[in-house]
């Protein structure tokens, strides 16, 4: 027979609005406001997953965020599935299709059941115990275990949805709209105060505002009516913003806060396109009051596991807020007066109670009086021993409990019963408050955790900081709150409390029961399977910490962080071990405190946004001719230009012959451009470089090295002289900014007696170089009125010059050693003036290359790239490249650093040629290079920095650090690959017109 | 993440700025008259503190000014801000 579990409408659900939804392939219906937990209550459906290890049936625990059991994969399309979701806080929406996780082939017969079977097999540590002998098997292990571990499957497609950050700066922020955290909120924003209030539920007004009792009043009207007034006061203040569905994550120092607001998860998704579905909220708040609320604890016994069992305050919240009954006979059992609230609210909504067993033996509160009234009976002094039913609970049994809780005593009574509602008192949820850096401190009357001491200006009022009660809330809330915002009078200061609740709790850590611990199953973590057993084993083997005894039985390891079961593990820790509660701490609370989409941590940072790049002004050219490209720090750099299906080897192969048999244009506007200007401007250059630059004539160009102050290479570049004291520095195209920054660290702390001032104007100019035999004929033509000879334009030096009407500096310089020039001009004429180039050069096969032909070109000369040549261990000694360090010179950067005993070693990696016995065979770069094969081990001299077949010299060619290899000349080493070896001679680095001819060819 | 007080720009999120390392270590003025082991003093050996820790910061992403912090690295509360060349705050 069907069962009626819909009770007296509740305000909260709209019967009117129908929803139908699916959950393990079959049907349902619940109603607009109902989480898909409250829906599958209605439907008397608590089975919904499997525990993790022993695959135990599992249930519906919580109604709140604090979920271990029923975390569900939503959806079925593979890009928006969607695991571990907790079924107590996703609402239903139209179309909804959800399913159990970790069970094969269904959540009624699941094989991997037979865990629960082989539990005596599977204690704590269990992983860690089997599975390291004999080492070798670890692959074979790892397969199954791998399959075995895990919840739920991940979406295999790209997320459809949108994502954004959004920045929040406010005066107060308040975290919990439950009673505490409205009362804080009004006082804030009408005392001037900009004002947040946030909350992770779809509603205000926390747990009061389904209070429905006479037995707690405000003002002589019943809690919820008067907390509803509150919040519709407080909805119309204007420097109060209220964010529902807001969960905050993380909180870090400086009152800086991370929170998840939740925009589409509860509307249909055919709804949700072109909407923002997750907004991660970044609030930086001057002042943050923290009204989190607590969790209820349930209450450790043998099989306490079981789908039918809850919080009891979770039905209440069910009976209350959803207007469903989770069982038609309830049992509830606690160890304090809550259980009792719960009692009164299910009696009212004509919800049946078969018993309470409360392990108290005297109590006398109203409560308990109220209840008693209405014929409930309860057992006092009782403790439930064990559970029944496979896949629902349908019994239970209860003993009476010993004068010191240790024991039971009597005979065992049953209970038949389809739900059983546990309370073990309450914790203050500080998760929020110790991420920010506060200290907690113990509070043994009730055994709770509760703030202590603060990191930044913060405060936490309500029952997170262990004031559970109405009476508690009235008399610390309104005082903590005047004092925390400075103010003289504030509402609230005289409200009129009536509260039934007492606070007397019987604290049994683990509760006892009639068989050996060994034979039974008391879980303290549900969703890892972790039991008191298995803590208590811990111990016994001899771990200690608290951090170490979490991580071998896994307890509070789960997607629920141990919301529930930590205070417990704590508690048993501390009974078998002897120590205090207070001494032994808590493990640490690490953000977030609910799990965070990646979608939200994200944002908009996809696709084209993932990185953003830097173009150059003459890329569309670059692309209209279908260059490839390569990423060099942030910028797309043209990399090839393949013409008529060449691969890469071809393209760079035709482009190098043709820069050196006729003209190659390259756009080099990449690199790093650093204009320095100021009085000292010379000497400022003698500091930073390792030659001299004093003497360098105005129009004079120079290449310089730069080291950092260890001696070892950091950049390179050539600089120019435009005037007496005014230079323009090139950097390497990924060095830019590290070198500017260097370059002012140094001139800000070291020497501000210096007149000099940098300015970065990398993006200001673009610069096309055009190289070769005939670079000149083609450059002439494009600045007629210059005079390019060689009289009037050696090498390394710049002419200031015009294109029709627009200023450019022509440098002639190279970095291929053929004769070429570098035209720099405003950026946005620079795709004109390449197309004037290729324009001039069509007669002479001009040939645009990119960066492979430009790395090609540079090592037949010899030249060095910095960062692959180089590391940070090469000095420009170890680059044979003693000639550019300044004798005469007092001090540079990284002088000193020359003579160090470790940088004057003879064995230091030096960089050498290399040359393959066969002229055809290409080394790969990174390559080991050893001289003795046989020894062993084989001892690595160095390896392959840069590596071509050079098509000008129709030979293999390439550079490499070997061990002392600048005395090796002519030696033969060995470059030994996967399946052969290569044979090489060092030689010397510059493989192509060692005299320079061609520069002013 | 902490919010530094630049002394050129006011109050900037921390992601604005790049540390700098301990404040206070001069360069050498003729660091060819001294030993390896002097310059090496100079070069690599660095504080690590738990606690007080004077150091050097630059307002990478807004002025590009270096400047002091004094910051308790256990806990990042920063007690003082001060331009280069300017004293370490005594206290």
């Amino acid at each position: 027979m069907k069962k009626k579990l819909r009770v007296k409408t509740s305000k909260f659900i709209d019967e009117t609005y129908k929803i139908s939804f699916r959950f393990n392939g079959k049907t349902y219906y619940g109603y607009k406001g109902d989480t898909l937990a409250s829906a599958l209550l209605a439907n008397d459906v608590h089975l919904v997953g499997r525990s993790f290890k022993y695959h135990r049936p599992r249930g519906i625990m919580t109604a709140g965020s604090e979920e271990p059991n029923a975390i569900v994969q939503l959806h079925k399309n593979t890009s928006r599935t969607e695991p571990n979701v907790r079924a107590t806080e996703i609402e239903i929406y139209e179309g909804l299709e959800a399913s159990s996780q970790n069970c094969w082939p269904s959540v009624n017969f699941d094989i991997g059941g037979i865990n629960n079977f082989l539990s005596p097999l599977l204690p704590a540590g269990f992983y860690y115990k089997t599975f390291m002998w004999p080492a070798s098997f670890w692959e074979k292990y790892e397969y199954f275990i791998r399959k075995s571990a895990g919840l739920g499957k991940s979406p295999t497609e790209p997320d459809p949805d949108i994502y954004e950050h959004k920045y929040i700066h406010c005066d107060v922020l308040v975290v919990g709209a439950g009673i505490s955290g409205i009362m804080a909120a009004k006082t804030a924003a009408k005392n001037g105060f900009k004002t947040l209030l946030v909350d992770e539920k779809p509603y205000l007004g926390g747990s009061t505002i389904y209070q429905n009792s006479e037995q707690f009043k405000i003002n002589n009207q019943i809690s919820s009516s008067w907390l509803e007034k509150e919040i519709n006061e407080i909805k119309k203040i204007k420097n109060l913003e209220i964010k529902i569905r807001t969960s905050v994550a993380a909180y870090h120092g400086y009152n800086f806060l991370l929170a998840r607001e939740n925009l589409t998860d509860h509307i249909p998704l055919e709804q949700r396109n072109n909407k923002t579905r997750h907004r991660l909220l970044k609030i930086r708040a001057k002042k943050v009051i923290t009204a989190t609320g607590s969790l209820e604890r349930p209450l450790i016994f043998d099989n306490n596991d079981r789908p039918g069992i809850l919080l009891s305050s979770a039905i209440e919240r069910y009976a209350n807020l959803y207007g469903v009954a989770c069982g038609e006979k309830n049992v509830l059992f606690t160890n304090n007066d809550s259980a009792y609230e719960t009692a009164i609210s299910l009696y009212q909504k004509g919800i049946n109670i078969e018993a309470i067993i409360d392990n108290r033996e005297e109590t006398d509160s109203k409560l308990i009086k109220e209840t008693e009234k209405n014929n409930i009976k309860v057992y006092k002094g009782y403790t439930v021993v064990d559970t029944y039913g496979y896949k629902r609970i349908n019994k239970v049994s209860i003993m009476q409990l010993s004068k010191d809780g240790q024991k039971t005593i009597g005979s065992k009574i049953s209970i038949s019963c389809d739900c059983l509602g546990i309370s073990g008192g309450w914790t203050p949820a500080v998760h929020l408050f110790t991420q920010s850096g506060g200290k907690l401190k113990f509070r043994n009357e009730d055994h709770v955790f509760i703030p202590n001491i603060y990191s930044s200006d913060q405060i936490s009022i309500g029952s997170c900081n262990g004031d559970f009660t109405l009476d508690e809330i009235s008399s610390t809330v309104p005082k903590t709150l005047k004092e925390f915002l400075n103010l003289k009078k504030i509402d609230y200061e005289d409200l009129e409390i009536k509260s039934s609740f007492n606070k007397s709790k019987r604290n049994i850590w683990l509760l006892p029961s009639d068989k050996i611990i060994g034979k039974t199953k008391p879980f303290v973590d549900y969703q890892n399977d972790a039991t008191a057993k298995d803590i208590k084993l811990a111990l016994r083997e001899g771990f200690r910490s608290i951090e170490h005894v979490k991580r071998y039985t896994t307890t509070g390891m789960g997607t629920d962080q141990g919301k529930l079961g930590n205070m417990h593990a704590l508690g048993i820790i501390s009974e078998t071990a002897g120590s205090k509660m207070g001494e032994l701490g808590t493990t640490t609370f690490r953000p977030p405190y609910t799990p965070l989409t990646f979608g939200t941590i994200v944002g908009r940072n996809v696709g084209e946004y993932f990185d953003v790049f830097r173009k150059t002004p003459i890329h569309g050219w670059h692309v209209e001719n279908k260059a490839e490209f390569e990423n060099v720090g942030q910028w797309k750099r043209a990399w090839y230009y393949p013409k008529n299906g060449e691969n890469m080897h071809d393209a760079v192969q035709r482009e190098s012959k043709a820069a050196r048999d006729s003209a190659g244009i390259l756009d080099a506007s990449t690199l790093g451009k650093i204009d320095i200007q100021g009085t000292d401007a010379s000497e400022f250059l003698n500091r930073v470089y390792t030659n001299a630059w004093s003497k360098l004539a105005i129009g004079k160009c120079r290449y310089g090295l730069m080291l950092n102050e260890d001696g070892m290479v950091y950049d390179d570049g050539v600089t120019t002289r435009l005037d007496e004291n005014h230079y323009i520095m090139t950097t390497t195209t990924g060095g830019a900014a590290t070198v500017l920054g260097k370059l002012e660290d140094y001139l800000q702390t070291e020497w501000p007696e210096l007149d000099v001032y940098l300015t970065s104007v990398t993006d200001h100019y673009a610069t096309v170089s055009v190289c070769g035999p005939n670079s000149k004929k083609i450059v002439s033509q494009v600045i007629p009125d210059l005079d390019f000879s060689d009289e009037n334009f050696p090498h390394m030096s710049f002419k200031n010059a015009k294109i029709g009407s627009i200023k450019c500096r022509v440098m002639r310089i190279s970095f291929t050693g053929e004769h070429s020039y570098e035209i720099n001009i405003q950026a946005n004429f620079g795709k004109s003036v390449w197309e004037k180039c290729m324009e001039a050069g069509k007669e002479f096969n001009i040939t645009p290359y990119g960066t492979e032909t430009m790395h090609l070109l540079r090592a037949e000369k010899g030249f060095i790239i910095v960062g692959q040549d180089t590391d940070a261990t090469m000095t420009p000694i170890d680059l044979q490249m003693d000639w550019i360090v300044s004798k005469k010179k007092y001090d540079f950067i990284g002088k000193r650093s020359l003579y160090r005993s470790d940088t004057i070693r003879e064995d230091r990696k030096q960089l050498v040629g290399l040359l393959t016995e066969n002229p055809d065979e290409v080394l790969e770069e990174g390559a080991q290079i050893v001289a003795d094969i046989k020894k062993s081990p084989v001892e690595m001299l160095g390896h392959v920095t840069s590596s071509y077949y050079s098509p000008n010299l129709k030979k293999s060619i390439a550079l490499g650090v070997v061990r002392g290899g600048k005395n090796m000349m002519g030696q033969k080493l060995i470059i030994p690959m996967e399946n052969k070896q290569i044979n090489v001679t060092v030689a010397d680095p510059v493989f192509f017109d060692k005299e320079n001819k061609r520069l002013n060819a | 993440m902490f919010v530094i007080n630049c002394p050129y720009c006011g109050e900037r999120e921390q992601s604005e700025f790049k540390a700098g390392g301990e404040a206070h270590i001069v360069r050498p003025k003729q660091p060819t008259e001294l030993s390896d082991d002097q310059w090496a003093e100079y070069l690599f050996m660095r504080k690590n503190i738990k606690g007080i820790q004077f150091e050097r910061w630059v307002h990478t992403h807004g002025c590009r000014k270096w400047f002091n912090v004094v910051r308790d690295t256990s806990n990042d509360v920063i007690t003082a801000v001060y331009k280069m060349g300017e004293k370490p705050p005594t206290k």
